[in-house]
């Protein structure tokens, strides 16, 4: 593409910086588009082994439940779990903020709020399970 | 005029051949369609239900915390979610859950660069619904079978 571009008219005469040049920042690109799949994908076999865990918790006591979150394998998984969640959940909702709110100022401080929400509730659950492992 | 805060602003602002300001008519929008169709319908409920599961979350690190905290948090915690009112949100967030993770799928068979035909995205949404449904009882069957 680059090479008709220059091969056409006046873009001949224009570098590829002086072309991009005041047509805003790129930021992030795809990232925040590949990082939701990526997390997603990665969500489905940890989601899904969280809920059949929980399952065969169901009805069972704190002593079973610390016993179960203190476990080596099922930390690690866990911790996986609370930072792969609260990564897609933040994405998403980002999204879904910047659909609908308006003016500019209050959509940023809205997104930074709600990262920052989730930020501590990951950090919330990841020092539980930490305690936990330590205290096992 | 005042500034607009919003970009959109500037497409909506015109002016007549006199030179007067004028406010340019929004094309028809949401009330146009039918809302209630699989296209629409099954997007909406991807958001919805990403939206619930995140609210959803807090009771994971509530289950977390508490049980790092101690044997009297923990009991609150599950006297909670073992309550009537605590049972139906259970039940409604397994089905939020399996709804957006049926739904997710069908949005990385997009993302692959299939099932963008008519037809196909019909039998894919109705696949999303009756997933949920189908996955939704089989948890809760399951829950109820190990509990204890």
């Amino acid at each position: 593409m680059a090479m008709t571009d220059m091969n056409n008219g006046p873009a001949a005469m224009r570098t590829a910086l002086g072309r991009v040049r005041g047509l805003g920042s790129a930021k992030g690109g795809t990232h925040h588009w590949w990082m939701q799949r990526v997390t997603s994908i990665a969500l489905l076999p940890l989601t899904l082994w969280f809920v059949v865990s929980m399952i065969g918790l169901a009805g069972t006591g704190y002593v079973d439940a610390v016993l179960w979150i203190g476990a080596p394998v099922n930390a690690v998984l866990l911790l996986a779990l609370i930072a792969l969640t609260f990564h897609h959940m933040a994405a998403g909702l980002q999204v879904v903020l910047e659909d609908y709110l308006r003016p500019e100022s209050k959509r940023m401080l809205a997104v930074l709020a709600m990262k920052g929400a989730c930020a501590l509730l990951a950090l919330a659950s990841a020092v539980a399970v930490i305690r936990i492992v330590a205290a096992a | 005029m005042t500034t607009p805060h919003d970009a959109r602003e500037a497409l909506m602002t015109g002016r007549r051949s006199d030179g007067t300001a004028v406010r340019r008519p929004l094309s028809p929008h949401l009330q146009v369609y039918d809302m209630l169709q699989m296209t629409s319908l099954s997007s909406i409920l991807t958001r919805i239900t990403g939206v619930a599961w995140s609210l959803g979350t807090l009771l994971m690190v509530w289950w977390l915390v508490a049980a790092a905290s101690g044997e009297e948090a923990f009991a609150r915690a599950q006297w909670f979610m073992g309550s009537i009112l605590g049972l139906l949100v259970l039940f409604g967030l397994t089905a939020a859950a399996w709804y957006h993770t049926l739904a997710g799928l069908r949005h990385l068979l997009w993302d692959w660069g299939f099932g963008f035909e008519l037809p196909t995205m019909y039998s894919t949404g109705r696949m999303v619904f009756i997933g949920t449904a189908a996955l939704t009882v089989l948890t809760w069957v399951l829950a109820i079978v190990f509990w204890g």
